[in-house]
């Protein structure tokens, strides 16, 4: 794990400022999504919780490559990539207990988180529901001339969705510049991949002429890398691109799936976690290249600890919205 | 070669137009009034769709404000939500009312909520112009009229023309919305001439229209079916009877205060939608009527719709499904009898 990026310019600019920041992007969503498990098992939230950890390379490593103003859309399991694009903690917390104060002024919660501040088009509760929204985006920016770039994140359960292949052919036929980045978990809810999905996944954007590639989720570097290039190929106008990131899940589908020996074994959870972790692995990058020591790391951990529990403080005492909020917000 | 007729028809101070001219005509202005307008759809180009509804456009405005996608509306109508998010207004055309089933997702799930979703932050200021009607001889999945599955979701606006002034005002009033509009056209009208003012003109979504007054009994109709009950008011008029036709024109929002009104003068109530009755258009007017003015009323209220039945193909059959000016002023008949 000692293979360094390919130092480009934007790497040589901002060097090991811009590693420590991904480690702490990372430690963001981490510590922000054990608290959001705290929080749901103690049963302060309500609804549903789709947790983040063990993915958090793919979140950090791609959004780091975007421009504040370029797009995103998300899925159900999305507080990782509303976080790596800049949401706060307080109000991503206020949004997923129902709160006024929330995002979405509660009325999304913890599936739906959107902002446009941060280019957020939204978290999606359709897996692939999504792509379009993405595409459509990649579409103004092209047509209007903006220069920004979309990112689609889905899971490899959206494979199975017709959607995306749809827009995928629209995108290639007008060279849209949207990155469809495919967040493989190895899990569609609580079913191996390998039981869903025919052929080969990195086939599929070769079959449109989408440009497609695949990297190591659990190396935020490499996924950094890999996004740069193809963030550079979608502003250049050369076209849409297909980036596969191989990952995991540490956690059940949401929260309350615990008993999941029918669907994967706890040796395998084991592993990825002790073998794989995208924190750990960065971690050791970072002190084995003397970027960081220990204690440097142990302070990131301290400061970001301190940023959620203030937040979570923040969210628990924000009041509920009015009841008549209710009907508020259906039309514009 | 309607193009033609269009400029000549302009010529004229007083100048009919077809619903499809109307239609063009809308979009034309609404494309050189604001550059962010644009059309998508398959067919709609250099074809000018199925239907000619667009012939000439592409000339003017180009391939890339009248786009010709693939035969994939759930994927290009994706698309429409998300350049409606970020900055354009689409104009989608799905070429048949039938195809709105694989555009559900997109419009139900996506469109329709973004809004209410993100607390206010997004919208979705797009229009789907579709179609609606029986008669063609198309059989099962060519010829329904769907429209109540879209009135039934919060955050889409639905949109029933029947003439070709009030397709133009309308949909140049939904094009400029903020909201997903979903804009239904009755195929077997798009040659129905009517007269359109030259100079420019909106009609605001949210106002029913009186299409003929008249002080014995209501007939509520929409989009096709408003020239089936001016044609019943007509027969009914050799019986002596006097029907009022009011056209909601829009069905959500739905202008209640006007129907109740005309149900209240003349206390009897038709309602003909050319949708299915079953859960549908007709059975949300009559609740709205009795809701509204029961102790008004003379008689239940009477609705008429496509029977429940898949649109046959043999031309018999398929006749039957739908009211007709004769059906329509025999059930008038029936509940003005004791008069």
């Amino acid at each position: 794990m000692t293979t360094a990026v390919n130092p480009s310019k934007a790497d040589s600019l901002t060097g090991p400022e811009l590693y420590l920041h991904m480690y702490r992007r990372m430690m963001m969503i981490r510590l922000f999504e054990e608290q959001v498990n705290d929080l749901y098992t103690r049963a302060l939230m309500p609804g549903l919780a789709h947790l983040y950890i063990g993915e958090e390379a793919v979140a950090v490593g791609v959004c780091e490559a975007l421009r504040p103003d370029d797009y995103i859309t998300s899925t159900h399991r999305g507080h990782g990539h509303c976080l790596a694009k800049g949401a706060s903690v307080d109000l991503m917390f206020a949004e997923l207990l129902g709160k006024e104060a929330g995002y979405c002024k509660g009325k999304g919660g913890s599936m739906h988180i959107a902002d446009p501040a941060t280019g957020n088009l939204g978290a999606n509760a359709i897996v692939a529901g999504s792509t379009g929204i993405a595409t459509g985006a990649a579409f103004s920016a092209q047509r209007l001339g903006t220069g920004q770039v979309a990112v689609c994140f889905f899971g490899e359960g959206a494979l199975g969705q017709g959607v995306l292949y749809e827009v995928m052919n629209m995108a290639a036929l007008w060279k849209l510049p949207v990155i469809y980045v495919c967040e493989n978990n190895m899990y569609n809810e609580y079913t191996h991949f390998s039981e869903t999905t025919a052929g080969d996944i990195l086939a599929r954007g070769p079959a449109f002429g989408v440009h497609s590639e695949q990297v190591d989720g659990q190396d935020v570097r490499a996924v950094y890398a890999a996004t740069r290039k193809l963030v550079e190929r979608a502003r250049s106008g050369a076209g849409p691109s297909f980036l596969l990131v191989n990952t995991y899940r540490y956690m059940g589908h949401h929260v309350g799936d615990v008993s999941r020996e029918y669907y994967r074994s706890k040796q395998e959870e084991q592993q990825w976690k002790t073998e794989r972790d995208p924190i750990r692995l960065m971690g050791e990058w970072l002190t084995s290249q003397s970027f960081a020591d220990r204690a440097a790391l142990d302070k990131i951990y301290g400061d970001v600890k301190a940023e959620i529990d203030s937040a979570v403080q923040f969210a628990l005492a924000a009041p509920y919205p009015s009841p008549d909020e209710v009907d508020q917000d259906v039309y514009a | 070669m309607s193009m033609l007729e269009t400029k000549g028809a302009l010529a004229t101070a007083v100048r009919e137009l077809t619903l499809a001219q109307s239609i063009r005509e809308a979009l034309a202005e609404e494309m050189r009034r604001d550059p962010r307008v644009f059309i998508l759809g398959e067919d709609i180009a250099e074809a000018g769709h199925p239907f000619k509804v667009l012939t000439g456009l592409v000339d003017e405005f180009g391939p890339k404000r009248v786009l010709d996608t693939p035969i994939s509306e759930a994927g290009f109508t994706g698309v429409a939500v998300g350049a409606a998010m970020t900055g354009l207004r689409p104009v989608i055309d799905i070429m048949f009312g039938d195809f709105i089933g694989l555009t559900m997702d997109q419009m139900v799930n996506q469109a329709a909520k973004i809004h209410y979703m993100s607390g206010g932050k997004w919208k979705a200021p797009l229009v789907m112009r579709t179609t609606l009607g029986a008669t063609r001889r198309s059989a099962a999945q060519h010829s329904q009229s769907l429209h109540a599955w879209f009135c039934h979701v919060p955050g889409l606006k639905v949109v029933m023309p029947s003439t070709p002034y009030d397709a133009k005002g309308l949909l140049k009033s939904a094009i400029r919305d903020d909201n997903p509009v979903v804009f239904f056209e009755d195929k077997m009208m798009y040659r129905l001439k009517g007269a359109v003012p030259e100079e420019e003109y909106t009609i605001p979504l949210g106002v029913a229209d009186i299409k003929r007054e008249g002080s014995d009994i209501t007939i509520i109709a929409t989009s096709s079916m408003v020239q089936v009950a001016l044609g019943a008011a007509a027969l009914l008029e050799e019986s002596g009877i006097s029907a009022e036709v009011v056209d909601p024109r829009t069905l959500w929002p739905l202008d209640e205060e006007t129907l109740t009104e005309s149900a209240r003068k003349t206390s009897r109530v038709i309602v003909v939608d050319e949708g299915y009755g079953h859960y549908g258009v007709t059975a949300e007017i009559a609740s709205v009527i009795q809701e509204n003015c029961f102790f008004d009323l003379e008689a239940p209220v009477k609705r008429m719709g496509a029977m429940h039945v898949p649109i046959p193909f043999s031309p018999p059959l398929e006749d039957a499904t739908v009211p007709t000016e004769k059906t329509v002023a025999d059930a008038a008949r029936a509940m003005c009898g004791a008069k």
